[in-house]
């Protein structure tokens, strides 16, 4: 396993790199530019970056007006800001027009740490997933950070990306590319299969590596795309290992627990049980020490596993 | 004699242009009228305004919606969707018959301003305050590509109590965006009384200097000062430029002018008659043009 990565600084190395051969992109930051690390691409190209002070509706504005103008805007700010502070400039300036513009938040969730709850997003996801037009994705490592930002650049449309503050171990091979609404199965097996995203696909890793221990093969499904969210394989993971368990970080309402369940229930009803933030607020605390708090740690979702298979 | 000539070149094209904001108001008043629901009071009041930037200012072409050096025209007070739609029906982005569709289902003119459904609409307006945000971003967008193409936005009174339309006067000031300007229409009212009342924005002139733009006050119904404000706005560089246009709620015609019970509220079968009467029109074969 290679050095844990921020998946925020692969974020800005990733989008300095694509300034380059694309020139329609254009950058805006609300006064985060060295902790979103779109400073990266400031420095590189002055002229295309547009620091809009402590003003998230103003950017999310901005970022539309230079999408009707053909530019490829990426708007940058804290998870909570760009999906709270400004989630109706999103609807109605970004997302009704089905305008081309990247929102790629970090900070996303608990592991924010120290700064506390207000600075903590639990809810973004639901929050941008009730958008009409709106994708969602939450990429679990820096290698796939890397391949979001540059597929989110070849689709045409509104996208919410969440990154994040923390070092995230890196799981996926060097080569591995995403696909907008695929998900991918990172481990198999035929005893349960877990769901999740961000930090959670290598937790859920760790809790899957426990649980053979006791002779249990689990399946792992990165499902990095929360909307549209991937029905086949979920469908298949139902069908194959008859009990489905979702871990995120991010409140259990609304987030990719409901988006799995909602399609277990429609399509192969099959027990089910959410891993994540129990609606709750985040607390300062490090990321290690919340994580474990919150109940969102390899042994939390073995053990929701355990419960699970139960009642198959 | 200077003066002379060009007061003999302008004259007429005051004249006419003062026909067609008679013609907006009437369109305006027949389809409010049509659709039984939308706003009165703010579509009638932007008229003259929304006349000048459509026949007299903007460089546009209703063949081609999406010429890219064309300016553009932001309706930020987007329930004032009636006026702006008259003015692309008579510039032929559309035929005038879709004026009788406004607000129906599956029309292209929806309550409020949508670049999907409309050719000629930029951007998508109704919740009040965004809009100049979007004009900004449009306005950078323009200089990064290096086009002469200027942007103008329409803000309501009452919308400037938005905090987001402060965040964008300070934006464009602070970006020097010259190729934009804004307009306010300075009716008074608001939907729920007179904006002094609800929550005073005074002093206007002075905030928006504060704020780093060019600030021009004109009588928002004399085409002239309109014409003129809009000339001198083009050549102010280095900041964007401000016209705070003084005009009255629903005027042109007297039983809607200055009520703001009339903002959201069309006119009726008989309010529309004495309307009509009292512009000296008959509306008979519209939507085609009437005899002016």
């Amino acid at each position: 396993m290679t050095k844990p990565i921020a998946t925020r600084d692969v974020y800005g190395e990733t989008l300095a790199a694509l300034g380059e051969s694309n020139k329609d992109i254009v950058v805006l930051d609300a006064d985060l530019s060295g902790s979103t690390k779109t400073s990266v691409f400031a420095k590189k190209f002055p002229e295309r970056f547009f620091n809009m002070g402590v003003s998230e509706a103003d950017m999310m504005g901005t970022a539309a007006g230079l999408a009707t103008g053909g530019k490829i805007p990426f708007a940058s700010t804290f998870a909570i800001f760009a999906s709270g502070r400004a989630w109706e400039q999103v609807r109605q300036s970004i997302a009704y027009p089905k305008l081309n513009v990247k929102i790629v938040a970090t900070h996303g969730g608990i592991t924010v740490g120290e700064d506390g709850a207000s600075h903590q997003a639990v809810e973004d996801i639901a929050l941008m997933r009730v958008i009409p037009n709106m994708t969602v994705i939450v990429p679990c490592d820096g290698v796939e950070t890397k391949s979001v930002i540059y597929e989110i650049v070849k689709y045409h449309g509104p996208v919410y990306v969440r990154v994040a503050r923390g070092k995230f171990p890196v799981i996926l091979p060097e080569d591995y590319k995403f696909t907008i609404g695929k998900g991918v199965v990172v481990r198999d097996g035929k005893d349960a299969a877990i769901i999740a995203n961000g930090l959670m696909v290598s937790h859920a890793l760790e809790a899957a590596a426990m649980l053979e221990k006791e002779g249990l093969d689990i399946r792992i499904i990165n499902m990095s795309t929360i909307k549209p969210i991937d029905r086949n394989l979920i469908v298949k993971a139902a069908q194959e290992t008859g009990v489905i368990i979702i871990a995120e970080e991010h409140s259990i309402i609304g987030g990719l627990g409901e988006a799995v369940a909602g399609v277990v229930a429609e399509e192969f009803p099959v027990p089910v049980k959410r891993v994540g933030i129990q609606d709750r607020f985040g607390q300062s605390g490090l990321a290690e020490e919340l994580l474990v708090h919150y109940g969102l740690m390899p042994k939390d979702i073995a053990e929701a596993v355990r419960k699970a298979i139960k009642k198959k | 004699m200077e003066s002379l000539i060009s007061e003999l070149m302008v004259r007429p094209a005051i004249e006419s242009l003062k026909k067609w904001a008679k013609q907006l108001r009437v369109d305006v008043l027949m389809m409010l009228n049509k659709a039984k629901s939308g706003h009165t009071g703010g579509s009638l009041s932007a008229a003259d305004i929304v006349t000048a930037l459509y026949f007299y200012k903007m460089r546009h072409d209703p063949k081609n919606p999406k010429w890219e050096d064309r300016d553009r025209f932001i309706l930020s007070k987007g329930h004032a969707a009636p006026i702006q739609y008259a003015a692309l029906a008579r510039c032929r982005y559309f035929s005038p018959r879709e004026l009788l569709t406004l607000r129906r289902l599956g029309s292209i003119l929806q309550g409020h301003p949508d670049m999907k459904c409309t050719p000629g609409i930029e951007v998508c307006t109704g919740s009040l305050g965004q809009g100049l945000s979007m004009a900004n971003g449009m306005a950078l967008a323009l200089r990064l590509d290096r086009r002469s193409s200027r942007v103008y936005a329409l803000l309501g009174d009452g919308e400037v109590e938005e905090g987001q339309v402060w965040e964008a006067a300070m934006s464009a000031a602070h970006y020097k965006l010259d190729n934009l300007c804004a307009i306010v229409d300075f009716n008074g009212f608001q939907i729920d009384g007179a904006v002094t009342d609800v929550m005073n924005i005074e002093p206007l002139s002075e905030k928006w200097k504060a704020f780093g733009w060019h600030v021009l006050m004109i009588d928002g119904h004399d085409m002239e000062q309109i014409m003129k404000a809009l000339d001198d706005a083009e050549n102010i560089k280095g900041r964007p430029t401000m016209i705070i246009a003084r005009t009255v709620k629903g005027k042109g015609v007297s039983i809607f002018e200055g009520k703001y019970q009339y903002h959201g509220i069309p006119p009726s079968d008989e309010e529309l008659k004495k309307s009509l009467e009292e512009l000296g029109v008959s509306a008979d074969g519209w939507p085609e043009r009437v005899a002016l």
